[in-house]
């Protein structure tokens, strides 16, 4: 891309002509976590801490401490956050090529299947009917998985039952079938984890994680507004904290969206 | 005969809150075994260990052979009421506002003669009962009772003083998602809390019991996670004014000690949720408490610690978790100190290894969650200070004053 065409791009994004969607979720104490079985590690919750707050701990100036997880909040995560992952190159979010943190979007519509069904699953005919409609999703794109699941209240949205959660997601064929067959960038949903409720039980257990992080790429999760993205053409920015050998980072995802 | 409490109407926001007055404070250092065991409830003398005569109040020497073995020892509570008096327009503030207060002379039947606080069903020359009560600045005092039961006793003004009965108050219990909290609960609505408003942390998670908490005429669910400082303090903006007692039931176990686990992920935890949690609590709600502590009859009374006992001694199979509550026990001390001035009362109850979820392959005996709860009403009523749960927390704290080193390696098995 030429300069003149980035300054065009700014001028677009001024104007309006380029809509800046924010498809990230307030990183607060009281946003659902994963909940995994509690003799396992746990991810420490969101806790914001006052330094000062134009008080005598500080008198000119409002800051606080901050600690979390980091798979909290609308979140990245890197290749090396699974085991399939963890021997590839440049897999934590410190080392991840810079390249990789913009890239285009196709948003695959499945909000009805989802209302219907809490445990809807994305198959390979599903994508398939996607693509007779608006074309082969290309290489090195996100594909992401709108189910309005961001839309819900605090406990529908965590829908914890006895047997575990219960939310949608991509089953295994998919998931290999997109790592493989189109080569996608990383896959990003609205629910807590790029898997299903129930993946844990799946063949392979995870099978976005398994797939998407053995094939060194990216799944984002905790994931709003994809309602206001359209089908293709979206514009994924999606750059994770800094950490050394981090695994994953919450962060502030943004689409550019042409409005013309 | 004692005129029921009523349900006290809502406050007039025109009139001042007056603010707490505290009962003189000075003790001499020897009448401080009266505090330790009104701390626990019990009804102790110094008694000479030469002649075996009980003496009071308190002194270095016995008054009938001048020995100096005059040990403090649960003594037998039968005495007569000599003599009362009421005092209509004393000077000291705190007994002014409160005015007229009955004090009385009890010849005890062990000996001595004592000066004490009256029930109002006490009259001359009938037998009575004694204890030895906390007042409002945390002196031990004495106070004589009715030797049977009578009508309403518990209502008694004077008496009022030295307790802090859930009747009429509203508590707020901060974790209704265990099974202690919901005993807790439970047990508090039955001895007549007008209002327990019960904690719930990250309420998109379902829990145990949870149905039934949310069914309850004047059990209000309320979010609070104590561990976190934003969320104490928000619900403090709500309720703070309205929290007569506080029962601290956060409940954070987990096994292990030092080598066996790798990093500190589960003892950041187990501080974030214990000692942090205490903290946030306290910020967000101690000042408040402090503040309401002559409130009427809803005033704020107490402060509630569920702590492991130990807390005192640390159980190598859980050291981490035991360090944890030790810390708690630490600022519970503190806390007890802060709350002072209020009139507002700190007991800790402790207790052995509990009959739940993360005790589970710790045998018997164990406490049930409803032990605890029945405890914390009865030490509630009673207005104490330490209370022991359980054959294993009474047995720890009495081999631990027998020989802390016996103790310590025993545990370590």
């Amino acid at each position: 891309m030429q300069s003149n065409n980035l300054l065009e791009l700014a001028s677009a994004i001024s104007s309006g002509a380029v809509r800046v969607v924010d498809l990230t979720f307030t990183l607060s104490p009281d946003f659902p976590v994963i909940v995994l079985p509690p003799e396992f590690g746990q991810a420490a919750p969101v806790r914001i801490q006052e330094i000062s707050r134009y008080d005598g701990r500080g008198p000119a100036w409002y800051w606080n401490n901050v600690t979390f997880g980091e798979h909290t909040g609308t979140h990245f995560d890197a290749p090396i956050h699974w085991f399939t992952g963890k021997n590839l190159p440049n897999n934590a979010v410190d080392t991840m090529p810079a390249k990789d943190m913009i890239a285009p979007a196709c948003v695959i519509d499945c909000s009805a299947q989802a209302a219907q069904d809490p445990d809807f699953l994305l198959t390979v005919p599903l994508v398939e009917a996607w693509e007779a409609k608006h074309g082969r999703i290309p290489e090195r794109n996100w594909v992401l998985l709108r189910t309005d699941w961001s839309k819900k209240g605090w406990r529908d949205y965590a829908n914890l039952g006895d047997d575990g959660a219960h939310t949608p997601g991509p089953n295994p064929a998919v998931m290999k079938w997109l790592v493989e067959e189109r080569g996608v960038i990383g896959f990003g949903t609205e629910t807590i984890g790029t898997d299903a409720g129930q993946a844990g039980h799946f063949e392979p257990p995870y099978p976005a994680h398994h797939f998407l992080h053995g094939a060194g790429r990216y799944g984002l999760q905790c994931l709003c507004n994809l309602d206001q993205l359209p089908a293709t053409g979206a514009i994924i920015v999606a750059s994770p904290l800094k950490i050394q050998n981090g695994s994953g980072s919450p962060l502030r995802v943004i689409a550019l969206v042409s409005s013309i | 005969m004692i005129e029921p409490i009523k349900p006290p109407p809502r406050k007039n926001p025109l009139l001042r809150t007056r603010l707490p007055a505290s009962p003189p404070r000075p003790r001499s250092r020897i009448s401080h075994g009266f505090t330790r065991a009104a701390a626990e409830g019990r009804f102790m003398l110094q008694c000479c260990a030469a002649c075996g005569s009980f003496a009071y109040p308190a002194r270095e020497a016995c008054p009938s052979c001048l020995s100096a073995g005059l040990a403090f020892v649960d003594a037998p509570r039968r005495g007569t009421l000599l003599a009362e008096t009421t005092a209509r327009v004393p000077s000291d503030v705190y007994f002014r506002e409160r005015a007229p207060w009955r004090i009385g002379l009890v010849k005890m039947d062990c000996g001595p003669t004592i000066v004490t606080h009256l029930h109002a069903d006490c009259a001359e020359g009938a037998a009575v009962r004694m204890s030895l009560q906390l007042d409002k600045s945390g002196q031990a005092v004495a106070f004589a009772h009715p030797e049977g039961e009578t009508p309403n006793m518990a209502d008694d003004k004077q008496w009022r003083e030295m307790t802090a009965d859930p009747k009429f108050r509203r508590v707020l219990v901060t974790n209704g998602r265990s099974v202690i909290g919901q005993e807790v609960v439970a047990a508090l609505k039955a001895a007549g809390a007008k209002t327990v408003f019960v904690g719930v942390a990250e309420p998109w998670r379902p829990f145990a019991g949870e149905k039934l908490l949310r069914g309850q005429d004047g059990i209000e669910i309320v979010t609070l996670d104590a561990a976190d400082e934003k969320s104490a303090a928000d619900l403090a903006a709500d309720i703070g004014g309205k929290v007569d007692i506080l029962v601290n039931t956060t409940e954070y176990v987990r096994p292990g000690g030092l080598l066996d686990r790798r990093g500190t992920s589960t003892a950041r935890d187990e501080i974030d949720q214990a000692y942090l949690g205490f903290i946030n609590l306290a910020q967000a709600f101690g000042p408040a408490m402090r503040m309401r502590g002559a409130d009427g009859i809803s005033n704020s009374a107490a402060w509630v610690n569920i702590l492991s006992i130990y807390a005192l001694a640390n159980w190598p199979a859980f050291g981490a978790y035991s360090a944890s509550q030790a810390a708690c026990l630490s600022l519970s001390h503190c806390l007890r100190a802060e709350l002072r001035p209020g009139g507002v009362r700190v007991m800790n109850l402790f207790t052995g290894p509990v009959d739940t979820e993360w005790f589970q392959t710790v045998p018997p005996p164990k406490v049930a969650p409803r032990a605890i709860a029945q405890a914390i009403v009865s030490g509630l009523r009673g207005g104490l200070e330490e209370m022991y749960v359980g054959d294993v927390a009474e047995e720890i704290r009495q081999r631990l004053a027998a020989n802390p080193k016996a103790l310590e390696r025993e545990l370590d098995r």
